[in-house]
């Protein structure tokens, strides 16, 4: 996907000044974190099972390298055909491949991030397949081709009246503007595909090392036929999505619905391991699996290696105030909110989405809810410091900071600039008490007045009154 | 007890009565109270801009200036976050330096907090009507610092304390991030603003100064200037009136 991360002061002004967005985002408003807070009631200890949780996802991190070859060897055994994709291009090569060596020329998708990434569809349809999104979400996206806007609920940007003019206007029916109605349409215009599509792609919640399964959780049922009716599976995930057991699966699959739906658990929980056999009725024939590194293999081993846990529930940002203001499409990429202020300069590079990591107030909201304990908040930090160290930041903010670190290690200069700097704000307020331009800072006064000092600093007042001081 | 009271930068620069609230207040409590005369800044702006360096040298500085005191206090949950969590993760390459950043953590108290721990003066209060309390972040969630502030204010006759929607939701302020992002904070404060509004309270109170001057400048904007906009110990103290 071409990524417009490094622009995200314009993309975030646009959605900030987009009414329909502005209304939709208030609707959903903090909907899934309601949901979330009362599934994680039904746990006896929680924060027991996030400990757990994170420790199992460091276990498969700090042996990455063991329970993948372990999870290839048990796939293979299963039949399932194992390939390896460094970059985004080379998956799109892999699956082109796949299809032309078994002649596919309809394919369809359940949700995958990952091929979302590596601009899967746009490679496909430019080597003249025929793909369908099926997820209902994505579905809606593909029609308007728009990117997605959440992890798990990828258009929930849209309100149901955009979604009744798309349908209306792509399938050639009467509008209708009921959601069941419109579900109901959705599945008529998909059914067809499912039956006469050659290839189905698919990403994969989780890797089970032990058994060489790949896991899909979801709530629709249209993961259930991408990956039974064509003839062809494949499933295309990232490197970091392996756990070594299924027992580690259990512990996961508790926090994972409840986090990011506020469901116990989620309609279709699939364990995919291999093609149909002989005596079986059902299944693809072939089935593949790419795993792909895309970047993951760089942040092993670096401060930043924490994000590589994450099992994409979406709750950091259903939490996220800046998330839920702007939306998802702001952040340019494929993945949006706190994780995705990481990930995205993570994979593309810093230099690739300069703002991103400056793109929260480090209110730590996402940190108290991550199921797996990613600490994103000091994760932003650290990138900070990267954006400093590599001299991505406008220096005019790099002069300020060096400026008040030296004031601040010079306690009579600091005074010294305190009182000037009271007595230009108290000069600049109006009769209210108000500032309402600041040169320089109009970040600040764009929005907000700056209530002037109180007339002289608490240090210069507190020396008046002749106390002792150390 | 020999208390080491840290006035924050903000509060030294914009607001010097949330300093002499805290004063008095740890004063009427009956502590001995010294002000650190070199004093300056936590080194919290740097270290969150991606300075490491300057928060290290700051650190180091709080160091040199407080490890003294039986315990530091400071009007500020973000302050207070920077030196009890964030401090002691400076230093991982100097065992030395760390443990005494650990240890002088375990001294270092919010207010709220730290008033909680004794007997409560008697309190000299003007303020009378409606507050509600907005929970800013680091002292929330670095800090734990929740129902401290409230049960404090309800401590005041003729104080009634109401709750906003949202309370634990971030006023938009996240230091220079109100600048670089000025739409996103100002969207954020407005959003704080109409909850603040919604409850109908005279004055909101809060901890820390960065979110108070958020929404005072917000609510400023908007054209209200009847909603009071205090810091808790400034009503406890005796300082705020309506
Ligand atoms: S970072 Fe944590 S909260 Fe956010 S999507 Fe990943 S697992 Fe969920």
């Amino acid at each position: 996907m071409h990524s417009k991360a490094d622009h995200f002061k314009e993309n975030s002004r646009r959605q900030l000044g987009d009414a329909t967005l502005q209304q939709n985002m208030r609707r959903f408003g903090g909907r899934f974190a309601q949901a979330r807070a009362v599934a994680m009631e039904e746990l006896p200890d929680l924060e027991a099972l996030r400990d757990q949780a994170a420790a199992i996802r460091d276990r498969s991190l700090y042996q990455l390298d063991e329970w993948l070859l372990r999870f290839e060897a048990q796939a293979k055994n299963a039949g399932i055909t194992v390939h390896w994709a460094a970059t985004g291009a080379e998956v799109n090569r892999i699956v082109l491949e796949i299809a032309q060596a078994a002649d596919v020329r309809k394919v369809v998708k359940s949700k995958s991030m990952v091929s979302e990434e590596t601009g899967l569809n746009e490679a496909l349809i430019g080597a003249g397949l025929h793909v369908v999104e099926t997820d209902l979400g994505e579905y809606i996206l593909q029609l308007a081709e728009e990117p997605p806007s959440h992890l798990i609920a990828p258009a929930l940007h849209k309100n149901v009246e955009e979604v009744a003019d798309l349908f209306a206007a792509h399938h050639h029916t009467p509008r209708q503007t009921d959601i069941p109605s419109l579900c109901r349409e959705a599945r008529v215009q998909l059914r067809p595909h499912f039956l006469d599509a050659d290839m189905g792609i698919t990403g994969g919640n989780f890797l089970i090392a032990e058994t060489g399964s790949v896991v899909l959780v979801t709530n629709e049922g249209n993961g259930r036929m991408v990956t039974t009716l064509p003839r062809v599976h494949v499933a295309i995930t990232g490197i970091e999505k392996v756990l070594p057991t299924l027992d580690d699966l259990t512990t996961l699959l508790k926090l994972l619905p409840r986090s990011a739906t506020g469901q116990s658990i989620t309609n279709y929980v699939s364990l995919l391991t291999g093609p149909r056999h002989d005596d079986e009725r059902e299944g693809p024939s072939q089935s593949h699996i790419i795993l792909v590194d895309g970047g993951r293999s760089e942040v092993l081993g670096t401060a930043l290696q924490p994000a590589l846990r994450c099992i994409r529930c979406g709750a950091c940002m259903n939490h996220c105030p800046v998330y839920q203001n702007i939306g998802g499409q702001a952040y340019g990429w494929v993945y949006p909110g706190p994780i995705g202020a990481i990930l995205t300069p993570a994979y593309l590079g810093l230099d690739q989405a300069r703002d991103l990591p400056q793109a929260a107030t480090l209110c730590g909201a996402c940190e108290v809810v991550c199921p797996v304990r990613i600490p994103l908040p000091a994760l932003m930090r650290e990138l900070r410091q990267q954006s400093v160290q590599q001299g991505l930041r406008p220096w005019r903010e790099r002069l300020g900071v060096r400026l008040w670190h030296w004031l601040a290690l010079h306690p009579r200069s600091y005074r010294w600039f305190s009182r000037v700097l009271i007595w230009g704000l108290s000069k600049m307020a109006n009769a209210q008490g108000m500032v309402t331009r600041l040169p320089g800072l109009d970040g600040w006064t764009q929005g907000r007045d700056m209530p002037a000092p109180q007339g002289a600093s608490f240090h210069s007042l507190y020396r008046k009154t002749s106390r002792k001081t150390s | 007890m020999r208390v080491g009271l840290w006035i924050t930068c903000l509060v030294d620069l914009m607001r010097p009565a949330i300093g002499f609230s805290a004063l008095k207040l740890l004063e009427d409590s009956g502590c001995t109270v010294v002000v650190p005369h070199l004093q300056t800044c936590c080194g919290q702006p740097g270290y969150n801009s991606g300075d490491l360096q300057s928060g290290k040298d700051l650190a180091l500085k709080f160091l040199h200036e407080c490890e003294d005191f039986d315990a530091v206090v400071v009007p500020s949950g973000s302050c207070g976050g920077m030196m009890r969590k964030h401090y002691p993760t400076l230093f991982q390459d100097n065992l030395e330096l760390q443990s005494r950043f650990t240890a002088l953590a375990g001294r270092v108290w919010e207010l709220s907090e730290f008033l909680l721990q004794r007997p409560l003066p008697p309190l000299s209060t003007r303020f009378k009507g409606r507050l509600t309390y907005h929970d800013s972040c680091s002292g929330l969630r670095e800090l734990g610092i929740r129902h401290g502030p409230r049960q404090l204010l309800q401590q005041i006759p003729g104080v009634e304390l109401v709750e906003m929607a949202d309370r634990d939701i971030c006023c938009g302020f996240g230091g220079a991030f109100s600048v670089k992002l000025g739409d996103i904070s100002t969207r954020m404060a407005e959003n704080k603003c109409r909850s603040i509004r919604a409850t109908g309270a005279h004055a909101v109170v809060g901890g820390d100064l960065g979110c108070l001057l958020t929404i005072e400048g917000r609510l400023r904007r908007e054209g209200d200037d009847q909603t009071q906009v205090w810091h808790w110990a400034e009503i406890l103290a005796g300082m705020a009136s309506h």
